[in-house]
């Protein structure tokens, strides 16, 4: 494949650096910051320190052994993202940007949550590195998600409710992107998934691609070759970007990104911005979009708050394209069923985002050989999504 | 020349300043915009800025992306606006500025939106998160139809990064005069002549300042530095706050008269 981006972050159409002028010469800061990091072989050996010594990587990649003889198809594997400390693959990315930001000088960040995941991964550096914190998250994911806006202040980050659109993670992006505006000159936006403007998509990817390479040399250990299928979740698509970039040159891995398809895909209450949505510009970057036929964006929903954003990362738009990766749809229900399953057969209660790639799993497991491998990104654990789940039974 | 440019102009030799005004289009209704507009330019609006509303303005303060809200519930639409546009330059010869996000613009299609837009009367355009890495795709076709593209500078532009933008610009210049969204704080006079004092230096283009301006104090303030001030929020303000009332284009219009003032 093609080195992708190109240098103004473009993947073929998709991509590039959409942006309000105010918030540009800021992102052409830190794409230099970002480079120059990438070349300097402390801040490999620094970024790595802080994975293992304070993260707990390299995560288990854990043969599933009642989950697999249960579906009766082929072998399962979980990535254990969950058992990452804060208990969410979200971590891997926030670690990069905070020493990033800390080279940079800068001792004030933000960020945006959906699910609550990627907000208390930041207040968690933030807290390591000494550097003030806020959290822009809408107002009905503060309240589906307490226990995470809880853990936030406690590590004393503020919490700013947003209450624009449907109060969930597009609109949390909007007011963290004007509130860059007003203070780019001091502040560093810590992005949670593998969207916005140049250099964050492929920055975000490149942080998140340890999980994939760990997860090459387990399978390799264990069973001596690559995996057949690669299944995760996809909201802006982090999680599934770091689990795919390690096999993009590996034909013969299968990779399936599952997007939320909420109440369903014929209704128009869903998440599914590839498979039910068009082309477009939101939040820096081009990709597929949830819009109306006159380009205004539509309001994304999921019992996942992580998954319920109406765009996904340009990477993956143009994965979709080229067909080097395949994306499918699960539904709520699919999604809560598979929480179940998972929580009774193995003992690990998934987070409702991850419980969509183990859904999909669920899907295709029982029809493939039973020599056959796939790998699942479990991203995150789901003591977070007791109440929405409590609020279903 | 186009209309911009000529009112530039024929401002400058008067040795009065140009006043932009900034409007988003189908709040309270496309009808009232009409009507605002025929009043504005009497009142000594110079140049109209038409905002095409977007569900996401987030280059925007909470006054305008209310007004975009409203906006879109009324069903207002690009095709809309460029309508009122065209029905506008029947009666109008105000150069007019569409002022928006690039979604909209890429749903209804750039070729198409170009040619449409030049056919109603459209003067320029300003899209706010298309900055000149990614503007060729939109302005391969609008500088064909001979549309300006105005180009942004903000506080924080620098140096090197000044000098593409003007090489590119048209129209005229518009200075962002805070470092933050529309509407959201006011604007430091100092700062913006030093900056202004900078980019004068570089090119003979005509500079408007806008983003945090709300009254006549500020606008002979910036005016004095600048070939024109932009005001924006502190009209859809007003307009919001008069929307039911019998006497909305009067109460603008004696506004903006009031703006003006200082600039002639």
């Amino acid at each position: 494949m093609k080195n992708l981006p190109d240098q103004y972050g473009h993947f073929d159409i998709f991509g590039g650096r959409y942006a309000a002028e105010t918030l540009m010469p800021a992102l052409l800061e830190l794409e230099e910051a970002y480079d120059k990091a990438k070349k300097d072989k402390s801040f490999a050996k620094e970024f790595d320190w802080y994975r293992r010594e304070y993260a707990g990587r390299p995560t288990p990649l854990y043969f599933a052994r009642r989950m697999t003889n249960a579906l009766g198809g082929a072998k399962i594997y979980l990535k254990r993202e969950d058992l990452n400390h804060t208990g969410s693959h979200k971590i891997n990315n926030t670690l990069g940007q905070a020493l990033l930001a800390r080279r940079m000088g800068k001792k004030k960040v933000i960020a945006e949550t959906g699910a609550g995941q990627h907000g208390v991964a930041t207040a968690t550096v933030a807290a390591l590195f000494g550097m003030e914190c806020k959290i822009f998250m809408g107002e009905e994911d503060i309240r589906r998600q307490e226990p995470n806006v809880f853990r936030m202040k406690i590590l004393g980050a503020e919490v700013v409710p947003v209450k624009s659109g449907t109060s969930t993670l597009k609109d949390a992006m909007n007011e963290a992107m004007r509130y860059w505006v007003g203070s780019v000159r001091d502040t560093f936006y810590i992005i949670g998934t593998t969207a916005g403007p140049h250099p964050y998509p492929v920055m975000v990817r490149n942080f998140q691609s340890v999980i994939g390479l760990e997860l090459k040399k387990q399978i390799h250990k264990t069973e001596s070759r690559n995996p057949d299928a690669l299944v995760a979740c996809v909201g802006g698509g982090s999680n599934a970007m770091g689990t795919f970039y390690a096999f993009r040159n590996d034909k013969k891995v299968a990779m399936f990104g599952v997007e939320a398809a909420g109440h369903g895909m014929n209704t128009k209450e869903h998440s599914a911005s590839i498979s039910g949505g068009k082309v477009g510009v939101l939040h820096g970057n081009k990709t597929y979009l949830l819009q109306d036929e006159h380009g205004q964006v539509r309001d994304a929903y999921s019992i996942a708050a992580g998954l319920d954003y109406p765009g996904v990362g340009p990477e993956h738009a143009y994965l979709a394209q080229t067909g080097r990766a395949t994306y499918v749809t699960v539904t709520d229900a699919e999604a809560v069923d598979a929480f179940s399953f998972l929580s009774r057969k193995e003992g690990i209660i998934p987070a409702l985002e991850s419980s969509h790639a183990i859904a999909y799993a669920m899907k295709i497991a029982p029809a493939m050989k039973k020599n056959k491998i796939i790998v699942i990104c479990l991203s995150g654990r789901g003591d977070k999504d007791a109440q929405t789940i409590i609020e279903t039974m | 020349m186009g209309r911009i440019g000529r009112k530039f102009e024929s401002l400058h030799a008067k040795n009065e300043k140009a006043l932009i005004v900034y409007l988003t289009a189908g709040d309270p209704s496309l009808a009232i915009t009409k009507q605002l507009i025929l009043g504005l330019e009497k009142s000594g609006a110079d140049i109209l800025e038409i905002g095409v509303p977007f569900s996401d303005p987030t280059a925007d303060g909470p006054v305008i992306q209310a007004a975009s809200q409203r906006a879109l519930k009324t069903g207002t639409t690009l095709q809309g606006v460029l309508n009122l546009v065209a029905d506008i330059r029947r009666m109008s010869e105000i150069p007019i500025v569409l002022f928006g996000y690039f979604n909209p613009i890429f749903a209804y299609g750039v070729e198409k939106f170009a040619k449409t837009a030049e056919k109603a009367g459209v003067d320029g355009v300003l899209v706010v998160d298309l900055p000149p890495e990614e503007a060729p795709e939109l302005r391969i076709h609008t500088d064909a139809a001979g549309l300006d593209f105005i180009s942004l500078v903000a506080p924080t532009t620098g140096g090197d990064r000044l000098k593409t933008i003007l090489k590119d610009a048209t129209g005229f210049l518009y200075y962002i005069s805070i470092t933050g969204v529309t509407g959201t704080a006011a604007p430091k006079t100092a700062d913006i002549a030093r900056e202004i004092g900078k980019i004068r230096k570089l090119t003979k283009m005509p500079i408007a300042v806008g983003f945090g301006i709300s009254n006549a104090e500020q606008a002979k303030e910036i005016g004095a530095i600048a070939d024109g001030i932009v005001i924006g929020s502190a009209v859809v303000k007003l307009i919001n706050e008069n929307r039911n009332s019998d006497d909305l284009t009067e109460i603008v219009c004696k506004y903006i008269k009031n703006i003006k003032k200082p600039l002639v």
